[in-house]
Protein backbone atom coordinates (compact mmCIF):
# COMPACT_ATOMS: atom_id res chain seq x y z
CA UNK A 1 0.00 0.00 0.00
CA UNK A 2 2.56 2.37 0.21
CA UNK A 3 3.97 1.64 -2.59
CA UNK A 4 0.69 3.31 -4.06
CA UNK A 5 1.38 6.58 -1.86
CA UNK A 6 5.05 6.80 -3.40
CA UNK A 7 3.50 6.23 -6.52
CA UNK A 8 0.74 8.73 -7.09
CA UNK A 9 2.57 11.41 -5.01
CA UNK A 10 6.05 10.58 -6.98
CA UNK A 11 5.75 13.82 -8.95
CA UNK A 12 5.44 15.60 -6.01
CA UNK A 13 7.95 13.89 -4.28
CA UNK A 14 10.05 14.35 -6.97
CA UNK A 15 9.72 17.72 -7.35
CA UNK A 16 10.07 18.30 -3.36
CA UNK A 17 13.36 15.64 -3.78
CA UNK A 18 14.88 18.16 -6.13
CA UNK A 19 14.37 21.13 -4.21
CA UNK A 20 15.88 19.51 -1.03
CA UNK A 21 18.78 17.79 -3.37
CA UNK A 22 18.99 21.89 -4.55
CA UNK A 23 19.39 23.09 -1.06
CA UNK A 24 21.45 20.25 -0.10
CA UNK A 25 24.26 20.24 -2.20
CA UNK A 26 23.56 23.84 -4.04
CA UNK A 27 25.54 25.81 -1.79
CA UNK A 28 28.11 23.06 -1.04
CA UNK A 29 29.90 22.24 -4.22
CA UNK A 30 29.58 25.93 -5.27
CA UNK A 31 32.66 26.48 -7.49
CA UNK A 32 33.49 22.56 -8.36
CA UNK A 33 31.81 21.69 -11.16
CA UNK A 34 32.15 18.27 -12.21
CA UNK A 35 34.09 17.73 -15.39
CA UNK A 36 31.99 15.82 -17.64
CA UNK A 37 34.42 15.30 -20.54
CA UNK A 38 34.93 12.34 -20.75
CA UNK A 39 30.81 11.26 -19.79
CA UNK A 40 30.17 13.40 -23.28
CA UNK A 41 32.76 11.95 -25.54
CA UNK A 42 31.23 8.41 -24.08
CA UNK A 43 27.79 8.99 -24.63
CA UNK A 44 26.37 6.20 -23.11
CA UNK A 45 22.57 5.53 -23.53
CA UNK A 46 21.93 1.90 -22.23
CA UNK A 47 23.40 1.69 -18.62
CA UNK A 48 23.84 -1.63 -16.38
CA UNK A 49 22.88 -1.33 -12.65
CA UNK A 50 24.70 -3.89 -10.80
CA UNK A 51 23.41 -4.69 -7.83
CA UNK A 52 24.07 -2.25 -5.27
CA UNK A 53 27.22 -3.41 -2.18
CA UNK A 54 25.60 -3.13 1.13
CA UNK A 55 27.85 -1.81 3.60
CA UNK A 56 25.31 -1.04 6.08
CA UNK A 57 24.16 -3.71 8.77
CA UNK A 58 20.44 -3.86 7.24
CA UNK A 59 20.13 -6.74 4.53
CA UNK A 60 17.49 -5.39 3.13
CA UNK A 61 19.52 -2.58 1.77
CA UNK A 62 20.55 -4.33 -1.53
CA UNK A 63 17.51 -5.19 -3.18
CA UNK A 64 15.64 -2.06 -1.50
CA UNK A 65 17.70 0.29 -3.53
CA UNK A 66 18.15 -1.69 -6.82
CA UNK A 67 14.20 -2.00 -7.49
CA UNK A 68 14.13 1.45 -7.31
CA UNK A 69 17.20 2.45 -9.64
CA UNK A 70 15.36 2.49 -12.36
CA UNK A 71 12.86 5.49 -12.24
CA UNK A 72 15.39 8.08 -12.07
CA UNK A 73 17.56 6.94 -14.58
CA UNK A 74 15.02 6.40 -17.05
CA UNK A 75 13.37 9.31 -16.99
CA UNK A 76 16.71 10.73 -17.38
CA UNK A 77 16.46 9.65 -20.88
CA UNK A 78 18.59 6.15 -20.21
CA UNK A 79 18.09 2.63 -21.36
CA UNK A 80 18.29 0.65 -18.43
CA UNK A 81 18.75 -3.90 -18.07
CA UNK A 82 15.93 -5.51 -16.12
CA UNK A 83 17.16 -5.20 -12.79
CA UNK A 84 15.36 -8.35 -11.83
CA UNK A 85 16.77 -10.56 -15.29
CA UNK A 86 20.26 -8.92 -14.59
CA UNK A 87 20.43 -10.20 -10.83
CA UNK A 88 19.25 -13.19 -12.36
CA UNK A 89 21.86 -13.63 -14.90
CA UNK A 90 24.64 -12.87 -11.96
CA UNK A 91 23.44 -15.65 -9.71
CA UNK A 92 22.86 -17.92 -12.72
CA UNK A 93 26.54 -17.72 -13.88
CA UNK A 94 27.68 -18.86 -9.98
CA UNK A 95 27.44 -15.10 -8.27
CA UNK A 96 25.38 -14.81 -5.46
CA UNK A 97 26.67 -11.29 -3.75
CA UNK A 98 26.90 -7.94 -4.70
CA UNK A 99 31.00 -7.66 -3.88
CA UNK A 100 31.46 -10.64 -6.47
CA UNK A 101 29.18 -9.22 -8.80
CA UNK A 102 31.31 -6.04 -9.02
CA UNK A 103 34.47 -7.85 -9.95
CA UNK A 104 33.07 -9.17 -13.22
CA UNK A 105 35.59 -7.93 -15.73
CA UNK A 106 33.98 -4.84 -17.74
CA UNK A 107 34.93 -6.35 -20.87
CA UNK A 108 32.67 -9.37 -19.85
CA UNK A 109 29.46 -7.31 -18.88
CA UNK A 110 30.02 -5.87 -22.31
CA UNK A 111 29.88 -8.92 -24.18
CA UNK A 112 26.91 -10.29 -21.87
CA UNK A 113 24.50 -7.35 -21.69
CA UNK A 114 25.66 -4.87 -24.90
CA UNK A 115 25.91 -1.86 -22.29
CA UNK A 116 27.66 1.71 -23.08
CA UNK A 117 28.19 2.17 -19.15
CA UNK A 118 27.52 0.43 -16.14
CA UNK A 119 26.51 1.60 -12.39
CA UNK A 120 28.24 0.71 -9.56
CA UNK A 121 26.62 1.43 -6.29
CA UNK A 122 27.41 1.30 -2.70
CA UNK A 123 24.87 1.84 0.13
CA UNK A 124 26.69 3.28 2.93
CA UNK A 125 23.59 3.99 5.57
CA UNK A 126 20.87 2.15 5.47
CA UNK A 127 17.84 1.82 8.49
CA UNK A 128 16.37 3.71 11.04
CA UNK A 129 17.82 4.49 14.53
CA UNK A 130 14.95 5.14 16.98
CA UNK A 131 15.49 6.95 20.21
CA UNK A 132 13.20 8.48 23.25
CA UNK A 133 12.00 11.01 20.83
CA UNK A 134 11.86 10.03 17.91
CA UNK A 135 12.78 7.31 15.06
CA UNK A 136 15.31 8.39 12.10
CA UNK A 137 15.41 6.61 8.56
CA UNK A 138 18.56 7.45 6.71
CA UNK A 139 19.82 6.28 3.40
CA UNK A 140 23.10 7.01 1.83
CA UNK A 141 24.32 5.95 -1.25
CA UNK A 142 27.41 6.31 -3.62
CA UNK A 143 27.85 5.58 -7.56
CA UNK A 144 30.23 5.04 -10.08
CA UNK A 145 29.71 5.72 -13.53
CA UNK A 146 31.84 3.17 -15.58
CA UNK A 147 32.26 3.41 -19.86
CA UNK A 148 32.06 -0.42 -20.61
CA UNK A 149 34.56 0.55 -23.64
CA UNK A 150 37.24 2.68 -22.58
CA UNK A 151 36.62 1.78 -18.86
CA UNK A 152 36.86 5.47 -18.09
CA UNK A 153 34.74 6.55 -14.94
CA UNK A 154 32.15 8.41 -16.67
CA UNK A 155 30.97 10.14 -13.84
CA UNK A 156 30.57 9.33 -9.44
CA UNK A 157 28.22 11.07 -7.15
CA UNK A 158 26.96 10.45 -3.40
CA UNK A 159 23.20 11.19 -2.08
CA UNK A 160 21.77 11.24 1.43
CA UNK A 161 17.72 11.21 2.28
CA UNK A 162 16.54 11.21 5.78
CA UNK A 163 13.48 10.83 7.79
CA UNK A 164 14.26 13.45 10.01
CA UNK A 165 15.21 16.31 6.85
CA UNK A 166 13.17 19.18 7.99
CA UNK A 167 12.58 18.18 11.43
CA UNK A 168 15.51 20.30 12.90
CA UNK A 169 13.78 24.01 11.84
CA UNK A 170 16.59 25.37 9.66
CA UNK A 171 14.99 23.62 6.60
CA UNK A 172 12.28 26.64 6.24
CA UNK A 173 9.16 25.95 4.21
CA UNK A 174 10.56 23.55 1.99
CA UNK A 175 11.99 20.89 5.23
CA UNK A 176 8.39 21.20 6.43
CA UNK A 177 7.42 20.37 2.91
CA UNK A 178 9.68 17.53 2.73
CA UNK A 179 8.75 16.38 6.20
CA UNK A 180 5.11 16.14 5.55
CA UNK A 181 5.29 13.88 2.36
CA UNK A 182 8.27 11.93 4.40
CA UNK A 183 6.16 11.22 7.20
CA UNK A 184 3.27 10.64 5.39
CA UNK A 185 5.03 7.71 3.30
CA UNK A 186 6.60 6.56 6.17
CA UNK A 187 4.32 5.97 8.79
CA UNK A 188 2.44 3.73 6.32
CA UNK A 189 5.56 1.59 5.41
CA UNK A 190 6.71 -1.46 7.54
CA UNK A 191 10.19 -1.52 6.16
CA UNK A 192 10.47 2.49 6.86
CA UNK A 193 13.92 3.13 4.80
CA UNK A 194 12.76 1.53 1.72
CA UNK A 195 10.69 4.73 0.91
CA UNK A 196 13.70 6.81 2.40
CA UNK A 197 16.05 4.41 -0.41
CA UNK A 198 13.57 5.70 -3.04
CA UNK A 199 14.16 9.71 -2.44
CA UNK A 200 18.06 8.84 -1.66
CA UNK A 201 17.96 7.04 -5.66
CA UNK A 202 16.59 9.86 -6.97
CA UNK A 203 18.72 12.34 -5.89
CA UNK A 204 21.83 10.11 -6.49
CA UNK A 205 21.09 9.27 -10.30
CA UNK A 206 18.38 11.48 -12.03
CA UNK A 207 19.63 14.30 -14.02
CA UNK A 208 19.56 17.79 -13.54
CA UNK A 209 21.10 18.08 -10.11
CA UNK A 210 24.21 19.94 -9.13
CA UNK A 211 27.29 17.86 -10.61
CA UNK A 212 24.72 15.11 -11.27
CA UNK A 213 24.14 12.49 -13.71
CA UNK A 214 23.51 14.29 -17.71
CA UNK A 215 20.47 13.42 -19.41
CA UNK A 216 20.80 10.76 -21.39
CA UNK A 217 19.16 10.10 -25.38
CA UNK A 218 15.63 8.93 -24.77
CA UNK A 219 15.01 12.45 -22.91
CA UNK A 220 14.33 15.84 -24.22
CA UNK A 221 16.45 17.55 -22.40
CA UNK A 222 19.15 15.42 -23.99
CA UNK A 223 21.91 17.93 -24.63
CA UNK A 224 21.00 20.79 -22.70
CA UNK A 225 23.31 20.54 -19.44
CA UNK A 226 26.67 19.84 -18.02
CA UNK A 227 27.60 22.68 -20.30
CA UNK A 228 27.36 21.56 -23.53
CA UNK A 229 28.90 23.49 -26.02
CA UNK A 230 26.58 26.27 -28.18
CA UNK B 1 23.34 34.76 0.67
CA UNK B 2 20.65 36.60 -0.27
CA UNK B 3 21.69 36.35 -4.02
CA UNK B 4 22.48 32.27 -3.07
CA UNK B 5 18.94 32.11 -1.76
CA UNK B 6 17.32 33.83 -4.61
CA UNK B 7 19.09 30.81 -6.59
CA UNK B 8 17.94 28.07 -5.06
CA UNK B 9 14.58 30.22 -5.22
CA UNK B 10 14.84 29.60 -8.83
CA UNK B 11 15.42 26.40 -9.17
CA UNK B 12 12.62 25.96 -7.12
CA UNK B 13 10.44 27.70 -8.62
CA UNK B 14 11.36 26.43 -12.04
CA UNK B 15 11.61 22.45 -11.04
CA UNK B 16 7.98 22.61 -10.27
CA UNK B 17 6.48 25.17 -12.03
CA UNK B 18 7.20 23.50 -15.38
CA UNK B 19 5.71 20.39 -13.97
CA UNK B 20 7.64 17.71 -16.32
CA UNK B 21 6.01 15.10 -17.91
CA UNK B 22 6.90 11.56 -17.02
CA UNK B 23 8.54 9.68 -20.50
CA UNK B 24 7.08 6.35 -19.12
CA UNK B 25 3.92 5.20 -17.41
CA UNK B 26 5.35 3.35 -14.41
CA UNK B 27 2.08 1.90 -12.35
CA UNK B 28 3.70 -0.65 -10.13
CA UNK B 29 6.58 -1.66 -11.85
CA UNK B 30 9.07 -1.16 -8.78
CA UNK B 31 7.35 -2.22 -6.10
CA UNK B 32 6.33 -5.45 -7.91
CA UNK B 33 9.93 -5.86 -8.35
CA UNK B 34 10.69 -5.24 -5.00
CA UNK B 35 8.24 -7.52 -4.02
CA UNK B 36 9.79 -9.80 -6.40
CA UNK B 37 13.61 -9.58 -4.52
CA UNK B 38 12.15 -9.82 -1.39
CA UNK B 39 9.88 -13.19 -2.38
CA UNK B 40 6.84 -11.02 -1.03
CA UNK B 41 4.96 -11.81 -3.88
CA UNK B 42 4.89 -14.87 -6.40
CA UNK B 43 5.04 -14.34 -10.17
CA UNK B 44 1.59 -14.75 -10.18
CA UNK B 45 0.20 -12.21 -8.58
CA UNK B 46 3.34 -9.35 -10.18
CA UNK B 47 1.99 -10.80 -13.42
CA UNK B 48 -1.58 -9.78 -12.41
CA UNK B 49 -0.74 -6.36 -11.75
CA UNK B 50 1.64 -5.64 -14.35
CA UNK B 51 -0.54 -7.06 -17.07
CA UNK B 52 -3.24 -4.42 -15.98
CA UNK B 53 -0.67 -1.68 -15.76
CA UNK B 54 -0.32 -2.79 -19.66
CA UNK B 55 -3.72 -1.35 -20.41
CA UNK B 56 -3.77 1.58 -17.93
CA UNK B 57 -0.34 2.66 -20.50
CA UNK B 58 -2.14 2.16 -23.34
CA UNK B 59 -4.72 4.35 -21.91
CA UNK B 60 -2.89 7.46 -20.87
CA UNK B 61 -0.41 7.15 -24.15
CA UNK B 62 2.58 6.10 -22.50
CA UNK B 63 4.97 3.62 -22.92
CA UNK B 64 5.81 1.55 -19.96
CA UNK B 65 9.65 1.97 -18.63
CA UNK B 66 12.80 -0.21 -19.66
CA UNK B 67 12.91 -3.59 -18.29
CA UNK B 68 9.01 -3.67 -17.87
CA UNK B 69 7.79 -6.28 -20.60
CA UNK B 70 11.29 -8.03 -19.99
CA UNK B 71 10.26 -8.60 -16.44
CA UNK B 72 6.73 -9.72 -17.29
CA UNK B 73 8.97 -12.00 -19.67
CA UNK B 74 10.94 -13.98 -16.64
CA UNK B 75 8.08 -14.02 -14.51
CA UNK B 76 6.20 -16.36 -17.83
CA UNK B 77 9.30 -18.44 -17.34
CA UNK B 78 9.35 -18.95 -14.11
CA UNK B 79 5.35 -20.17 -14.64
CA UNK B 80 7.11 -22.46 -17.50
CA UNK B 81 5.29 -20.51 -20.12
CA UNK B 82 8.13 -20.33 -22.94
CA UNK B 83 5.77 -18.58 -25.69
CA UNK B 84 4.41 -15.96 -22.99
CA UNK B 85 8.64 -15.53 -22.20
CA UNK B 86 9.55 -15.25 -25.56
CA UNK B 87 6.53 -12.59 -26.83
CA UNK B 88 7.41 -10.17 -24.00
CA UNK B 89 10.95 -10.61 -24.26
CA UNK B 90 10.94 -9.78 -27.98
CA UNK B 91 8.43 -7.02 -26.87
CA UNK B 92 11.05 -5.70 -25.00
CA UNK B 93 13.43 -5.21 -27.98
CA UNK B 94 11.20 -4.14 -30.10
CA UNK B 95 10.68 -1.23 -27.63
CA UNK B 96 14.08 -0.64 -26.90
CA UNK B 97 16.73 -1.95 -29.13
CA UNK B 98 19.44 -1.05 -26.50
CA UNK B 99 18.30 -4.51 -25.19
CA UNK B 100 18.91 -6.68 -28.17
CA UNK B 101 22.36 -8.51 -27.67
CA UNK B 102 20.94 -9.45 -23.83
CA UNK B 103 17.76 -10.48 -24.75
CA UNK B 104 19.55 -12.43 -27.56
CA UNK B 105 21.81 -14.18 -24.77
CA UNK B 106 18.85 -15.22 -22.44
CA UNK B 107 17.01 -16.69 -26.00
CA UNK B 108 20.54 -18.36 -26.45
CA UNK B 109 20.63 -19.61 -22.56
CA UNK B 110 16.94 -20.52 -22.59
CA UNK B 111 17.65 -22.80 -26.04
CA UNK B 112 20.41 -24.27 -24.74
CA UNK B 113 18.88 -25.18 -21.31
CA UNK B 114 15.86 -27.02 -23.11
Amino acid sequence: MQFEILNVRFVKTACLAVLAGALATGCATRGQAFDYTAFKQSNPASILVLPPINSSPDVAATYSMLSQVTLPLAESGYYVFPVSLVDETFRQNGLSNPPEMHEVKLQKLREIFGADAALYITIKQYGTSYTVIASESRVTAEARLIDLRSEKVLWKGEATASSAEGRNSNGGLVGLLVQAVISQIVESASNRSHPIAGIASYRLLAAGMPNGMLYGPRSPKYKTDGNAQP
Amino acid sequence: MLTRLSFVGALVLSGCATKPQPLYYWGDYQPQVYGHFTKDTGPQEQIESLEAGLEKARASGKPVPPGYLAHLGILHAELQRPDEMRKYFEAEKTQYPESTAYIDFLLRKYKQAK
